[in-house]
């Protein structure tokens, strides 16, 4: 298939191929000749994409010569690997049993709301992913979430609007 | 080397080192469930359904995969060993589909045997039922990961066996799923519809896209003229699904079943296989004279075909240019048979009845048919055939026998051997010696091409040269003569590839079977009516000679290469 020669990540663009790919056929060309090689190019590939898209992941599949599905499954496997693109700023409300219990649900549903996306799912303008987190163990100033590094706590479904015009604003 | 001595259940039993606790227990007639285990498949060790007490071990362990040791005593059936085999059966319970009784594997299921087997009468745990979407996108096999219980069976033969990997484990934990990669589903990816994953599948996650339906309503048209072919590997499996033994040649009592569903005539696939045998033979002494695409590769098996088109398109060159015999007999009841009994081409209904669901696909491609016309309407499995058979309430054991209907009935015993791996070489190895020689073939039955080995080759003699044949069966095998050649390691003039173990008889739509010599006893059935056959090669079937002397001409002629050659193309493997 000719997919690679097209790049993917830049809409409006002449379809030439993607100057990525001829960095993960470096990386591709470092590492595999070694033992785990699949699981460390494709980390390496994702800080190159940002994420793991369908065409790369056939891309490193054809480049090593190894099935799709055994690709698909590594990074189906490791919740490390992102098969969406992520925004710049990633939003993860924590799900633990003592912010669950303290409206971490509401706190979900407004973000859901406000940005249009369900969990899992980026902004449009790529400046915000939506994840639900295990227990980050900050229980006591449950519920609690993260963006990106900043920690918030004693968070209720009012404050959200707030929050997000600060990395809005940042921009 | 020295034998391990163990005790099983309080029985002495002797295996030889490298045996797992599954092997001794075998031996010692000392029956253990398994599920993830299967004899023909690398050792996975994940259900536990299999696990034994051990004495001087804490945990229970997996006896199909724990080596046996000397010394080593045993217990399969503990009160301990009980109560874990029923609650992993219950777990696998919890979260599965209550579908039983409308369910294809309603009485084949190793599930539902197991939980027969280990008196489960009610489930503790509660479960989500799973939610997935069928994959209903290739023509041949449906993915229903619903039922799937992860057992890998179906992973690990399209992987080691196949070399295919159309499917894998994606995610983890409860989300964890055999799927196609980002679910494009099989008609995407490279799988070559070789159904060899629903043969080892024990549930119905896996089955056979069912065409019965269409069949039943072209019998139900009494404005259709409806014709079937029927495989050779059919007649040697069709009696396991109504109870008779392994290996029973039922070709008879399938012709007058075919007749009771009400096809209006009953043909033999077999003519098709002679009619290939004269085509290729020709073409590979063709080739030879040329000394060009050699070693000509054969072409009947179409899951082997679409592997060589995902994976070996540099060497499609190769690949005899023959059609199938389903394909070379489909071409000939739209055109021959239709013309000689002056029935309107699309007034007729053509059914194939297949092992194999590879034929499913094949009959559909595109290059198979003419005038808007497919040459086969509908291809149904041996198991398909089998649910007709019942539906219609048939008593198949008590039938009285009935023959094949004339011209396209009549078939030698090289027809015959197609069903089993090895078999189309010795069918061309009778023709071609003597289409070359000229002389008459003393000894038909060629013994170095039979048998069940990897890569099995022989020389023969052939008017001054020797002809160098190779035979393989499974995809795997495939791909490493392949390799060999394209690395100038091995080199011949002829090789027979079968998609499946144990060529047709192993195919995908065969019957389910637990019996560990199935593939030898339907084998041995084929090999019988060869012998019982009265034509012994493909070129002497007289049916034949009239088809070229009326219709065809020559063979590897104009119009021979319009019907029942075909042509082939690359599809990509990512
Ligand atoms: S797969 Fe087996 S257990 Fe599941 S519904 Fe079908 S018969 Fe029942
Ligand atoms: S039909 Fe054959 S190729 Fe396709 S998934 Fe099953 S085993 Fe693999
Ligand atoms: S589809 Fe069938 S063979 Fe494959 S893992 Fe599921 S249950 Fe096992
Ligand atoms: S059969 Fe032994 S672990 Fe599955």
């Amino acid at each position: 298939m000719s997919d690679e020669k097209k790049c993917i990540t830049c809409p409006g663009c002449d379809g030439a191929r993607d100057p990525k790919y001829d960095e993960v056929d470096k990386v591709i060309a470092k590492y595999r000749n070694l033992e785990g090689a699949l699981i460390m190019i494709l980390h390496q590939t994702q800080e190159i994409f940002g994420y793991l898209p369908e065409d790369v992941q056939r891309y490193v599949a054809k480049g090593l010569s190894i099935p799709l599905a055994d690709v698909y499954g590594v990074t189906t496997f490791y919740s490390y690997f992102s098969l969406t693109p992520r925004g710049k700023y990633r939003i993860a409300v924590c799900m633990g049993t003592a912010c669950y219990v303290r409206g971490a649900g509401s706190l979900v549903s407004a973000f859901e709301k406000e940005l249009a996306v369900k969990v899992g799912g980026t902004t449009p303008d790529r400046l915000f992913t939506l994840e639900v987190s295990r227990c980050i163990g900050a229980c006591g100033l449950a519920p609690v979430l993260t963006v990106n590094e900043d920690v918030y706590g004693n968070i209720g479904p009012e404050r959200v609007s707030g929050i997000l015009a600060k990395y809005r604003d940042r921009q | 080397m020295e034998r391990l001595k163990l005790t099983i259940d309080s029985t002495p039993v002797e295996v030889d080192p490298g045996s797992t606790v599954l092997d001794a227990a075998k031996k010692a007639g000392v029956h253990i469930p398994t599920l993830c285990y299967h004899p023909e498949l690398k050792l996975e060790g994940s259900c536990r359904i299999c696990v034994v007490e051990i004495e001087g071990l804490k945990n229970l362990a997996a006896s199909c995969v724990y080596p046996a040791a000397n010394g080593m005593v045993v217990r399969t059936n503990s009160e301990v060993v009980r109560k874990t085999r029923k609650s992993i059966v219950e777990l696998l319970l919890a979260n599965h589909p209550e579908d039983c009784l409308v369910c294809p594997r309603h009485g084949t299921c190793e599930l539902q045997d197991l939980s027969h087997q280990l008196n489960v009468r009610k489930v503790r745990f509660k479960g989500k039922k799973r939610e997935f979407a069928l994959d209903e996108s290739s023509i041949a096999v449906v993915r229903d990961p619903n039922k799937c219980i992860l057992c890998g069976r179906c992973i690990r033969i399209c992987e080691n066996t196949q070399k295919v990997s159309a499917i894998g484990l994606a995610g983890r934990g409860s989300r964890a799923v055999v799927t196609t990669p980002f679910n494009r589903g099989l008609a995407e990816g490279p799988c070559v519809a070789c159904g060899q994953c629903i043969k080892v599948c024990p549930v119905a996650a896996l089955r056979e896209r069912d065409a019965s339906e269409q069949v039943w309503k072209a019998l139900g048209n009494s404005t259709l003229h409806t014709v079937v072919q029927v495989a050779p590997a059919v007649r040697a499996a069709l009696g396991e699904e109504f109870g008779l033994r392994p290996g029973a040649l039922v070709t008879e009592k399938m012709v007058a079943a075919l007749r009771k569903l009400g096809f209006n005539r009953v043909f033999d696939t077999q003519f098709g296989a002679d009619l290939t045998v004269v085509e290729e033979g020709h073409e590979l002494l063709h080739r030879l004279e040329k000394n060009e695409n050699l070693p000509q590769i054969t072409s009947c098996s179409p899951g082997w075909v679409k592997y060589a088109e995902h994976f070996f398109p540099e060497m499609l060159n190769l690949v005899s240019t023959c059609k199938s015999p389903q394909q070379m007999f489909g071409a000939l009841v739209k055109t021959y048979y239709a013309e000689k009994f002056g029935i309107a081409a699309r007034d007729i209904f053509h059914v194939a009845v297949m092992p194999c669901t590879a034929k499913k696909f094949e009959a559909s491609r595109e290059e198979m048919g003419r005038d808007g016309l497919q040459d086969v309407d509908a291809v149904i499995t041996t198991r398909e055939l089998a649910f007709m058979i019942k539906e219609a309430g048939i008593d198949f054991a008590n039938l009285p026998d009935s023959e094949f209907d004339l011209p396209l009935g009549m078939s030698s015993g090289a027809g015959t051997i197609f069903g089993v791996t090895g078999g189309v070489t010795e069918a061309v190895l009778r023709s071609v010696y003597e289409i070359k020689t000229g002389k008459e073939l003393e000894e038909v039955e060629f013994q170095a091409v039979r048998g069940f080995g990897g890569v099995r080759e022989a020389q023969i003699p052939l008017n001054g040269m020797t002809l160098r044949v190779a035979i393989v069966n499974s995809l795997g095998q495939a791909e490493k003569i392949l390799n060999k050649i394209k690395a100038g390691e091995a080199s011949y003039h002829f090789i027979e590839i079968m998609g499946c173990l144990g060529g047709c008889i192993g195919g995908g739509g065969q019957p389910f079977s637990k019996d560990p010599d199935i593939k030898q006893k339907r084998a041995s059935a084929l090999y019988r009516q060869d012998h019982l056959k009265r034509v012994r090669k493909s070129h002497e079937n007289p049916a034949i000679k009239e088809l070229y002397r009326s219709f065809l001409g020559e063979p590897n002629g104009d119009k021979a290469h319009d019907l029942l050659h075909t042509h082939y193309r690359a599809r990509p493997r990512y």
